[in-house]
């Protein structure tokens, strides 16, 4: 059933990164990555909140509230682009029947609602002192809602159902399903109310000072790579676990244990 | 092709004729859900008026996906499922039988009693008549939205409370152009009422165009 298993012997010529679809070969490449990505994190979100917290002026009308912006921003901003990678995965791991693909788009999802619960929650932080309460309903704050909601039910979906082929698929289908509905669910929400404030970047350029807009780009790196570096970790995770049966997992867990004494 | 499409919701309407008691459960869901809502705010008038169409729909949105569980599971379980899937016929086409025979058995009903309830709201019938229209349009997308959730949990763990989480959120878009039909002309808005009744119709050809091939495709993933 897998077709990638071939590919792990030898990549098809003039295709070579094609040899990373197989679990065996990404393995160690991504447990090469995570560190780098992990100081990248770190060294990022301590610029980024510098210039954030400290270099950038109080905004004129919201005082010092405003500067949850540089983690609510970036944080909004890759809950939307996760959902999107997640769901490009699963539709290549349906396509293409690539395993690695369907392990991935499991991966990701945690982290895409974790970062949709964080938007979530430092905008009721934010909307207190600004709009004086935690929660409107307005457009954008329950089309976010219902985004998390889109991935509770993935991760319920896929852990509910026992056979991990059937569940990387279904899984998937629902996720394309949530594609298609998303600018729905955005636009029919706007329609329903809106009261948020206007997008700060637009096609247009930007409506703030550069310093903050440099802040909050150099956040959105920072949480990029540790988003990442998070998503590579679980999915080794994933492949130990739904490979333990081939021989380079037993290998690697006999040389690790070896490593452990 | 299409009359096997028929003979599937000739025979989805049969059996569920033979077992009234899921139609009469559901529609008893339906009644009390809306019956509670009196309940829990108080009843004074001008806000049961107020809140009447959000609560009519919200119950019909409940009451719907409820039913949703038996769309597939007991042709599931006794193996007509597979039997359908193996023929000749293209799985969407029985998707859409059994989907269209789910509607004529919960969804009219609920269309059917929803202007009355509405009076027990304190709507007036004028009032009354644009809610039932925006069921009308509204539940058929509301099952074919659901059929594809039926079809991902078949014979999942936690079968019920698994559908709700995945088909509720899909189906907030009807429910905003629904309660905004139902509701903008009870208010001085006439022409919202109109642009909404007109997306709720889009979000129908959308879903009657998608839904059935989402469905069968997970059928298959299902019963393979």
């Amino acid at each position: 059933m897998y077709t990638t298993s071939t590919l792990s012997a030898g990549a098809p010529a003039g295709r070579p990164w094609l040899r990373y679809a197989a679990p065996q070969a990404f393995f160690p490449l991504a447990g090469k990555a995570i560190p780098w990505l992990l100081g990248a994190a770190l060294l990022l979100a301590a610029c980024g909140l510098y210039l954030g917290l400290l270099a950038a002026p109080p905004d004129r009308a919201q005082g010092d509230a405003y500067r949850i912006i540089f983690v609510h921003v970036p944080a909004a901003w890759l809950s939307m682009l996760i959902y999107l990678a997640m769901a490009f995965w699963a539709a290549i791991g349906l396509v293409f029947n690539t395993r690695l693909s369907s392990m991935m788009a499991s991966a990701l999802a945690p982290s895409g609602a974790l970062f949709t619960f964080l938007a979530l929650w430092t905008g009721a932080l934010w909307g207190r002192p600004t709009w004086g309460a935690w929660w409107v309903w307005d457009a954008r704050l329950t089309s976010e809602l219902l985004l998390l909601f889109l991935y509770l039910g993935f991760m319920a979906l896929q852990a509910a159902l026992d056979d991990p082929r059937r569940a990387d698929r279904a899984g998937a289908l629902l996720a394309l399903a949530g594609v298609v509905n998303v600018p729905v669910i955005y636009f029919s929400v706007q329609w329903w109310n809106t009261l948020h404030q206007g997008a700060s970047l637009s096609s247009r350029g930007a409506s703030m000072a550069p310093i903050m807009l440099q802040a909050m780009l150099v956040m959105t790196m920072a949480l990029w790579a540790y988003a990442i570096a998070a998503v590579l970790q679980r999915l080794r995770s994933i492949v130990l676990k739904r490979e333990r049966h081939t021989a380079w997992v037993q290998a690697y867990l006999k040389e690790k244990q070896h490593d452990l004494g | 092709m299409l009359r096997v499409g028929w003979q599937v919701l000739r025979r989805d309407l049969l059996l569920a004729l033979r077992r009234r008691a899921d139609l009469a459960s559901t529609l008893a869901f339906f009644v009390l859900v809306c019956a509670l809502f009196p309940f829990g705010v108080g009843p004074e008038a001008g806000l049961l008026r107020t809140i009447a169409p959000g609560v009519l729909w919200v119950a019909a949105l409940l009451a719907s996906t409820l039913a949703l569980s038996r769309l597939f599971a007991h042709d599931h379980a006794d193996g007509t499922l597979e039997q359908l899937a193996l023929s000749g016929t293209p799985l969407p086409v029985i998707v859409l039988g059994k989907v269209a025979a789910h509607w004529l058995v919960v969804g009219l009903p609920l269309v059917l009693l929803a202007p009355i309830l509405a009076l027990q709201f304190g709507l007036s019938a004028d009032e009354a008549l644009p809610l039932a229209l925006s069921l009308l349009l509204g539940t058929p997308a509301l099952s074919l939205v659901g059929a594809l959730g039926a079809a991902l949990t078949l014979g999942a763990r936690g079968g019920g409370i698994l559908l709700s989480l995945l088909v509720l959120p899909l189906s907030v878009p009807v429910l905003i152009f629904g309660v905004g039909a139902a509701a903008g002309d009870a208010g001085e808005a006439g022409s919202t009422a109109i642009a909404s009744l007109l997306l709720l119709g889009g979000l129908l050809g959308g879903a009657l165009a998608l839904a059935p091939w989402a469905s069968a495709s997970a059928l298959r993933i299902a019963l393979e």
